[in-house]
């Protein structure tokens, strides 16, 4: 339960730090929080060379509006989604997500920006940049660039994020007024992994749904956006027959993986019961 | 421009020597980088109290405050923490503001071999200064993180209820 040897650099600066990443010929790896990272090199399911300490990079920092954006700084703790007015007021989403993420001494390490990173299939802030229709920025060797979520999660842990880039912040679309959300998650303890988790978007006009974003996590390799669902609820309202459409609708949507401890039909059905209390909340204006 | 110092990759095992404000004493330490900040609580600054359970966040007993904040000491290394300030369970002793807590604790069997204790305590502080009256469910909620294989967990709930209400009231705990 102890790490292998490596060396420890801060950096002040995003170019120190990929400067360092590629002078340590990418046998290196970025902290942050460290609370999924500290764990893999203590069980030396990671070993690199370099250890780059991100934390102390201010550009990484803070939440700020910039057009009809939330940029919210990749350091951006998770205790601080609860905290911060300006993510109850424009991004509530991750708001409602955040008492879910671990446990209270995590979300005062743990940071936005490394959730998304790592891409874990089980945790709530990366599908929550799904249903969010979130940009990820991304900084590397080449410059910055930006992908949206729907292309960032390509498998499992595996993300647009080439070796030697980093997060850098994620922008969210500002929150309207016409907007509704919802989120909950299934889970045999509170702070454990969920067995199934999701988070709703929509936008409506008095009742009738214009568009929707729904996507789930710990249903497979990548979070998942159920998008024969939102297709079966686009132009309609939330009673009871298309709520039961767009459940019906999950089979085709999700393909949960095989796990003795969760059987991919009870995780499905708990899914399909999940999709149903959220439209359920939504359809009374949640 | 760069401020990275290439020889340094060829030192994964030279100590690199840390600053911290612990327990409100400032001290200095020479660490390996990948030594975590329990072992350098525990091992250097020779301050047991606070417990390397898990060694993976799991189980809360290493808790300590880092600027004011409980964060697993096993999930960081000590060189992150170069600067900060820290408070453990020695400290929060001292100075005399978990001691209701403690008295509570005693009172109603919330320990039986203790070695949860010192991380439930660090958290249940820092829910009682969050939020003055939490339910019985929050309380759970706030210690979803920390494990106890002796009590049960209700005789800590019932100290933290106690406790809040107490405050809450001006007075000590009965």
């Amino acid at each position: 339960m102890k790490a292998r040897a490596f060396s420890y650099f801060r950096a002040a600066t995003i170019d120190q730090a990929l400067d360092a990443h590629a002078r340590a010929g990418d046998d290196a790896r970025f902290i942050a929080g460290g609370q999924s990272l500290v764990p893999a090199l203590s069980l030396r399911l990671q070993a690199p060379r370099l250890l780059i300490d991100i934390t102390h990079i201010g550009e990484l920092r803070g939440v700020s509006r910039e057009g009809g954006h939330l940029r919210i700084g990749a350091l951006t703790r998770h205790c601080e989604m609860l905290s911060e007015p300006l993510i109850a007021e424009f991004a509530p989403l991750l708001h409602a997500a955040a008492p879910f993420v671990a446990h209270p001494a995590i979300r005062n390490r743990g940071t936005f920006g490394g959730s998304v990173a790592l891409a874990d299939p089980a945790s709530e802030f990366p599908a929550m940049t799904l249903a969010l229709d979130a940009e990820i920025e991304i900084a590397g060797a080449s410059g910055r660039r930006r992908v949206k979520a729907d292309d960032f999660f390509v498998d499992l842990f595996e993300t647009a994020l080439q070796p030697g880039e980093l997060i850098t912040a994620v922008y969210v679309p500002l929150f309207k007024a016409d907007q509704r959300f919802a989120f909950d998650e299934l889970a045999r303890r509170r702070g454990d992994y969920a067995l199934v988790g999701c988070g709703i978007m929509a936008t409506c006009t008095d009742d009738l749904i214009d568009d929707i974003r729904i996507s789930f996590f710990s249903v497979g390799n990548t979070p998942t956006r159920a998008k024969g669902a939102e297709a079966t609820l686009i132009g309609s309202r939330l009673d009871a027959e298309r709520i039961a459409a767009a459940q019906a609708a999950l089979q085709g949507d999700l393909a949960p993986p095989d796990s003795d401890e969760v059987p991919p039909a009870m995780r499905l059905h708990l899914a399909r019961v999940l999709l149903g209390r959220l439209l359920g909340r939504l359809g009374e204006g949640a | 421009m760069s401020g990275f110092d290439g020889t340094l990759l060829d030192e994964s095992d030279a100590t690199v020597r840390v600053r911290f404000v612990v327990n409100g004493r400032k001290v200095a330490c020479e660490v390996a980088p990948r030594e975590t900040l329990v072992d350098c609580l525990r091992n250097a600054l020779e301050l047991t109290g606070t417990h390397a359970g898990c060694e993976m966040g799991a189980c809360g007993a290493c808790l300590v405050q880092l600027d004011g904040r409980a964060v697993h000491s096993c999930l960081m290394f000590a060189v992150q923490a170069d600067g900060a300030t820290i408070d453990t369970i020695e400290g929060l002793t001292e100075s005399g503001v978990i001691a209701d807590l403690q008295a509570e604790f005693h009172r109603r069997n919330a320990l039986q071999c203790g070695f949860c204790t010192p991380g439930m305590l660090v958290n249940a502080h820092e829910l009682l200064s969050q939020v003055a009256q939490p339910s019985r469910e929050e309380i759970r909620d706030a210690l979803s993180g920390n494990y106890c294989r002796c009590t049960g967990y209700e005789a800590i709930v019932d100290a933290i209820d106690a406790v809040a209400k107490a405050r809450s009231e001006g007075g000590g705990a009965t």
